[in-house]
């Protein structure tokens, strides 16, 4: 069993006890805040100074002050807007739509365990076969607009929804079915009531992995011949020699990575609060 | 008093692995209205099979089960179960699983949640009603789980083991809070455990089965009045003749069952 008492955030209010508590808890703070940054500040600092040491060429890989002055000159110029809503739209479509599909297809295919039985090989094989592998399949049969990206995000995304969401319902405790059974609920109810709720949370992690699978998959398919996104930009920076773009371009991209999944990953944890392991 | 319960040749076979294996065989038993019985017997002799039967959550394979002179054909809101690893949802609150029992039985949201209050009052969690499973100790979730089977009304409350995961104390004060929630409710409660202390202590009448296949080997008065005023009841002497004798029903088949399982494995 687990404790009833939440641990709780390091960080408190302290009013009246003492202000030697009071700087020791603020030092604290001061000290997290320095374990997370420090890691990152070192990069910053080694990417700025290693190119103007000349340790690394300056050509490829220019100094962080060089990157950050063109990206902002991206922003400006409203560039960087452009690709990125380009980008965040397809992402957006994919995603949403592996939501849609895969969410009631698990649901279904998870309740009824023939069914499970049956397709549950063909989804490991479709799993486990990375989805940048068929995209040359969806360019040949779909074009190089925006069906083709969007259907390859949609198909890297419904995976990791469709498995999880299996998983979620067909790993409900036996014993809350038993239990809801010996009330007299009816098949329908028992899946709205029971099945449903207990199966949420391991739904939600597989939209958060499908969240970050989203973002990988967009890039290396606005790579292949995309006339607008992020990928795109990183890609023609790059055949243009226009490095500090080409910086700004993954800069981007990875922060967008970073929010999402934090995002995703708030999501997660309001809708399993009740599970303590 | 008239029999609320009535088990017919009530016989029970599974198959498994290729064989057929008979859980309980030719039980004949009658409970009475009102009646607190308790079962005991050997640990895999088919207690809990006996429950899930009456609970009307699995099949017959002969004989009939009677409750108020009608045959068990599924689970009803007449019968409630106690298990005994509580089986609350854990994304509900304690006031939210008592709510659940009676959404089943298609009461009113208010009227629900009165009820739910009132329940968890007379388990004695008033107060907790938005704690979330996982913030209550063991035995508090049996209170709430204990509450959920009382909140829709049924005549029978059926305990499969309900206090076998809690510690000595816990137990203890839950046996008495359990007799006086009997008392004051006058529900019939079938109440199953391998303890023999247990079944002394609860059961006004004690029913001792036999290992593998089940059998109802015989069935014990045990007229203790006024249990929960005694002082420290179990040591009786009173107490202790009656948990003798079903402990010396008892021990044969402890050993028979003992003997089966090493021919099983070795």
């Amino acid at each position: 069993m687990s404790s009833v008492i939440e641990a709780r955030p390091a960080v408190r209010a302290v009013p009246v006890v003492s202000l030697n508590r009071a700087a020791r808890s603020a030092g604290r703070v001061a000290g997290a805040v320095l374990t997370r940054t420090v890691a990152i500040g070192l990069l910053a600092a080694v990417w700025e100074i290693f190119p103007r040491l000349g340790l690394v060429d300056a050509t490829f890989l220019p100094p962080l002050s060089e990157v950050l002055t063109a990206w902002w000159d991206l922003l400006v110029s409203g560039q960087l807007w452009s690709h990125t809503e380009a980008s965040l739209v397809r992402s957006a479509a994919g995603f949403g739509l592996a939501i849609v599909i895969a969410v009631p297809l698990g649901l279904l295919i998870g309740w009824y365990s023939p069914v499970a039985n049956l397709l549950n090989p063909l989804l490991e094989v479709f799993r486990n076969t990375a989805a940048l592998a068929i995209l040359p399949v969806f360019v040949l049969i779909l074009g190089l607009g925006e069906t083709s990206k969007i259907s390859i995000i949609l198909y890297g995304c419904t995976w990791p929804i469709l498995l999880n969401t299996v998983s979620g319902v067909r790993t409900v405790d036996p014993l809350l079915i038993k239990s809801a059974r010996s009330l007299g609920l009816g098949p329908v109810r028992l899946f709205q009531k029971v099945v449903l709720p207990a199966a949420v949370p391991t739904i939600f992690t597989g939209i958060r992995l499908a969240g970050a699978a989203s973002i990988l998959i967009l890039i290396a398919a606005e790579m292949v011949g995309a006339k607008a996104g992020l990928g795109y930009l990183i890609n023609y920076a790059q055949y243009n020699f226009a490095v500090p773009d080409m910086y700004a371009g993954i800069i981007t991209i990875s922060a967008i990575g970073l929010l999402v999944n934090q995002l995703l990953i708030a999501t997660e944890r309001r809708f399993s609060t009740w599970r303590t392991n | 008093m008239t029999a609320k319960i009535v088990f017919e040749n009530v016989g029970k076979t599974f198959r498994a692995r290729g064989k057929t294996v008979t859980a309980l065989q030719d039980i004949n038993l009658e409970v009475r209205d009102g009646e607190f019985l308790v079962i005991v017997g050997p640990s895999g002799c088919g207690k809990s099979t006996l429950l899930d039967l009456l609970g009307g959550l699995s099949e017959l394979s002969s004989g009939r089960i009677l409750v108020d002179g009608r045959p068990v054909t599924g689970p009803g809101l007449d019968r409630g179960i106690v298990f005994q690893q509580y089986a609350l949802l854990p994304w509900r609150t304690a006031q939210g699983n008592i709510e659940f029992g009676l959404e089943a039985k298609g009461v009113g949201r208010r009227e629900r949640a009165a009820k739910a209050r009132e329940y968890l009052d007379l388990v004695g969690l008033a107060g907790f009603h938005d704690r979330y499973p996982h913030e209550l100790s063991g035995g508090m979730k049996q209170r709430v789980a204990i509450a959920r089977s009382l909140a829709f009304d049924p005549d029978v409350l059926l305990m499969d083991e309900p206090f076998a995961a809690l510690d000595a104390q816990t137990r203890d004060g839950l046996h008495d809070e359990l007799l006086r929630i009997w008392e004051k409710t006058g529900k019939t409660i079938v109440f199953i455990t391998h303890g023999i202390e247990e079944a002394v202590y609860l059961g006004q009448r004690v029913a001792v089965l036999t290992s593998r296949p089940g059998r109802i080997k015989e069935v014990v008065d045990v007229p203790i009045d006024a249990r929960p005023a005694t002082e420290d009841l179990r040591s009786d002497p009173e107490f202790t003749r009656y948990r003798h004798e079903i402990w010396t029903l008892l021990r044969d088949e402890v050993d028979r069952a003992r003997n089966e399982e090493l021919k099983v494995h070795v």
